[in-house]
């Protein structure tokens, strides 16, 4: 029940703010403050969900296969691979340092 | 590039070269459903759930966050809000995308759902109302289709796996979001918001409840912005 209670509001709210960007008058959002944070807003979530999904289980922080993996995507990254074989090298060298022993 | 006049005098690019670079991306990102698909598995979601996530929020970046937070132990309003953050960015596109297109005001509820990077990306690359119309309409038709479809695929192919962790399929939620960030990194401001919200994240998750240290770390975001006006 509480998953489908997150999908719900999840839902809701992300359907309200890209059908408030259709329908608000442009001045309301134009504003050069109000930019520059909704452009800075999701750099600050996704540094900040990449580092805990990578070094951390529940509440403690650890380090293991999965920092492996995210070092292989970022290799793949500089080498300007496709958003597909990034994800795939992650999974693929997370899986191999664990069956390692890592 | 071949261009023709359009009735209204913009240039405008023919038909087929619109659809084939909206097909490009609509097929490439449409097939990381597949990505979602198995994370969301991985998590603990199930398979309805999964898809009922990619049908109504199709917006990527929350469907990862909100899943994650929810495998972390997070409750389900901290959870949302984290992806409801990181779908405003979505109003902003619609805003550029309004002026575009200039879509009759019966079908904008419609077109909203498909406002996402990728939508935006091919319309905003068009150089007419017609062509951004059609790469609008093509991509976000084909990139929803595939990224369904997809969903669905992950979904079932990661209960058949069973542990997805043995697979390393925990770690393409981290990596998605990283190569979501790395292009947003162009200037120093971009990597002092990623680097405090990294140490923030991190130094707050063993002390605070489960999906709270995300939405602590998207302080970053004003925190620099603020450090910045007063330098200036």
């Amino acid at each position: 029940m509480t998953v489908w209670i997150a999908i719900a509001l999840t839902v809701v709210g992300c359907y309200a703010v890209k059908l408030a960007g259709l329908l608000v008058p442009a001045g309301v959002l134009e504003r050069p403050a109000v930019r520059r944070l909704a452009a800075l807003l999701p750099v600050a979530l996704l540094a900040a969900l990449t580092a805990q999904q990578t070094f951390s289980t529940g509440h403690a922080l650890v380090l293991d296969a999965r920092a492996a993996g995210l070092a292989a995507a970022g290799l793949a990254l500089l080498l300007r691979a496709p958003f597909l074989l990034v994800v795939a090298a992650a999974v693929v060298v997370t899986a191999g340092v664990r069956a390692l022993g890592g | 590039m071949v261009r023709q006049e359009s009735p209204g005098g913009a240039v405008e690019r023919p038909r087929t070269a619109v659809v084939r670079d909206a097909l490009g991306v609509g097929v490439a990102v449409g097939l990381s459903g597949f990505a979602f698909g198995v994370t969301a598995a991985g998590a603990g979601i199930s398979v309805l759930q999964a898809c009922a996530l990619s049908l109504l929020v199709f917006t990527g970046a929350s469907q990862f966050a909100l899943v994650g937070a929810l495998a972390a132990g997070g409750n389900p309003f901290t959870a949302a809000a984290g992806a409801f953050f990181l779908g405003t960015r979505n109003a902003f596109y619609g805003l550029r995308l309004s002026q575009l297109l200039a879509l009759p005001r019966a079908v904008r509820p419609l077109a909203a759902h498909w406002v996402i990077d990728e939508t935006t990306a091919v319309a905003l690359a068009q150089p007419g109302r017609r062509s951004a119309r059609l790469g609008f309409t093509v991509t976000g038709l084909s990139l929803y289709l595939l990224w369904n479809l997809t969903t669905l695929l992950g979904a079932l192919g990661a209960e058949a796996l069973g542990d997805t962790a043995a697979w390393g399929l925990d770690a393409a939620g981290p990596a998605v979001f990283l190569a979501l960030l790395a292009p947003m990194l162009k200037t120093a401001t971009e990597r002092a918001v990623a680097a405090l919200a990294l140490v923030l994240g991190l130094g707050l998750l063993p002390v605070l409840p489960a999906g709270l240290p995300v939405l602590v770390a998207a302080l970053a975001a004003p925190a620099v912005l603020w450090l910045k006006g007063r330098r200036s």
